[in-house]
């Protein structure tokens, strides 16, 4: 019952925590576009939190550089349990173009546990939203 | 009083990509401001070379989501002249054209950015509405919202049909509309007078010596841009304004954004209605011969140069990149010295700064294990010492 109740609050309100990890800004503008008027997350109860540890989703973009690996590391870590990582765009997949280059490491789930994937370059904000609804749906069927 | 350093970043609430800024503060007053680069390099001229040059315009179309257009125009105009190719005159309008979309769904952004800095999210909220007009039409015409994927070598890839014109000539009314407002709101409403007046103050000396671009450099007075100085593309042929502002300060750079997107529709339905007939692009050759070639084009930021070298194969011998915010970032460091604590945010937010633009460079001291790029006079005491002991440190 109190089990049914916590999964109930989570599912209706995801607190999402936006991490770049050296992205173009390409997908940053648009998971910013999918909170905007037009799409409005918030109808979700999807709300942009300014530190990882208030969050319950976080939302990384970006194909991890050198220098922020260790950063994307603690940030991850200091997000509470049960915590759930979704990753937007093709570099934070696989590298997309970045694949090869020296300071890269080609995709987040090279670094820290990836939840659901977002592909495209940029996914549009339809798209954004609609892997967090997938994402919140599967939480609600255990 | 005693000083204190905080650290800020690189992963931090108030912009959206990752920077370190180390400011040390007195009271309320920050005394010293070091500006941390580096944390999105991603090696792209590195990569640029081993990559064709077709496949590098997808490269540097991701230097930056947001001026994504003005990459791939300075690299194609520079394979274009190592290559002695002439656009055809309806592609170079073409090109023209969505670079202005840019600018004004650019400086759409900014200025919602600019409102959430100062904790105006109203503002926020109705900018951003009001940008996914000029999205829209950016979608039909490109194919995509972000990384439009338009350029090409020898012109661009799609053709402007007669519906989609008009549909451009209807989202420019729209937006005058919208524009109108946003000037309206930044001339008289009080949360951003009192916000940004006085903040940031660049005098023309400064923003001269610290290689300030762009809007920047227009408000502090200088008469300055690209498009005017040296035309690219169709710019010497559109009649547009260049719009400057003598109050030196964030507010300055407000007003002259927003009456540059004005300017931006004016030049779009000019082109639309002007538009050349023929066609819109040529084929080129795979392999480039050899040669150098140096181009600049007005990004939305600022002042955006590429310079190319091919060595007579398919792919680049060099490439090297300077973006708008690099040029930009060391006005930041000293314009922070001396401000209030609370203004950080707005004058590091009032270049509009592009992270992924700028991280292309870095400065890591290893033998000192310093943590800090240095500021100009550091950079100027390093090069002299550096040539003083012959080349060693």
């Amino acid at each position: 019952m109190f089990e049914n109740l916590v999964t109930w609050s989570r599912v209706k309100s995801p607190w999402v925590y936006h991490l770049n990890s050296g992205s173009c800004n390409g997908c940053d503008i648009e998971i910013l576009a999918a909170l905007m008027p037009r799409f409005d997350a918030e109808r979700f109860g999807v709300l942009l939190q300014g530190t990882p540890r208030h969050a319950d989703v976080v939302v990384a973009t970006g194909p991890v550089t050198e220098q922020l690996k260790e950063k994307v590391i603690r940030c991850y870590e200091q997000v509470p349990e049960p915590k759930f990582v979704v990753a937007v765009g093709q570099c934070a997949i696989s590298g997309a173009i970045f694949d090869g280059s020296y300071c890269t490491h080609g995709g987040i789930d090279k670094i820290i546990p990836v939840n659901a994937y977002i592909p495209g370059c940029p996914p549009k904000p339809e798209a954004i939203l609609d892997g967090v609804v997938k994402l919140l749906t599967s939480l609600t069927e255990g | 009083m005693a000083e204190v350093t905080i650290p800020i970043g690189p992963i931090h609430p108030a912009l959206k990509e990752p920077e370190r800024f180390m400011i040390t503060i007195e009271g309320e007053t920050v005394v010293a401001a070091d500006v941390r680069i580096g944390h999105i390099h991603r090696g792209i001229e590195k990569l640029a070379e081993s990559k064709t040059y077709i496949q590098n315009l997808y490269l540097t179309e991701r230097i930056c989501g947001i001026c994504s257009f003005t990459h791939t125009t300075n690299f194609s105009q520079a394979t274009e002249e190592i290559l002695g190719i002439e656009v055809p005159k309806r592609g170079v309008y073409l090109r023209t054209i969505v670079n202005e979309l840019e600018r004004i769904h650019s400086h759409l952004l900014w200025i919602g950015v600019a409102g959430h800095e100062m904790g105006f999210d109203t503002l926020f909220m109705y900018s951003w509405d009001d940008r996914e007009i000029v999205q829209d039409l950016l979608e039909i015409m490109t194919g995509n919202r972000v990384n439009y994927a338009y350029n090409t070598i020898g012109g661009v890839r799609r053709d402007m049909s007669p519906e989609i014109a008009q549909k451009a000539l209807k989202a420019m009314d729209k937006l005058e509309v919208a524009m109108q407002k946003y000037i309206d709101i930044g001339l008289n409403e009080d949360t951003i007078l009192k916000r940004t007046q006085g903040v940031g103050v660049l005098s023309p000396a400064d923003a001269r010596r610290l290689t300030a671009v762009g809007p920047r450099l227009r408000a502090s007075g200088i008469k300055y841009d690209v498009r005017k100085a040296d035309p690219h593309a169709a710019y010497d042929e559109v009649p547009f304004e260049v719009i400057t502002s003598d109050t030196h300060d964030v507010h300055g750079q407000y007003v002259v954004r927003a009456l540059e997107t004005l300017e931006s529709i004016k030049m779009v339905r000019w082109m639309v209605t002007n538009l050349p007939d023929g066609d819109y692009r040529v084929k080129t050759p795979r392999k480039v011969p050899e040669g150098e070639s140096f181009s600049r084009t007005e990004a939305p930021r600022g002042e955006d140069i590429h310079w190319l070298v091919a060595n007579g194969t398919d792919k680049p011998e060099r490439l090297k990149i300077r973006a708008p915010t690099y040029a930009n970032i060391a006005n930041v460091a000293f314009n922070l010295k001396g401000a209030h604590i609370a203004d950080v945010p707005m004058i590091v937010a009032g270049i509009d700064p592009c992270m992924g633009c700028m991280d292309r460079v870095i400065i890591i001291d290893a033998d000192k294990k310093t943590q800090t790029v240095t500021d100009e006079a550091g950079l100027w005491k390093f090069a002299n010492d550096w040539y003083a002991n012959g080349g060693k440190k």
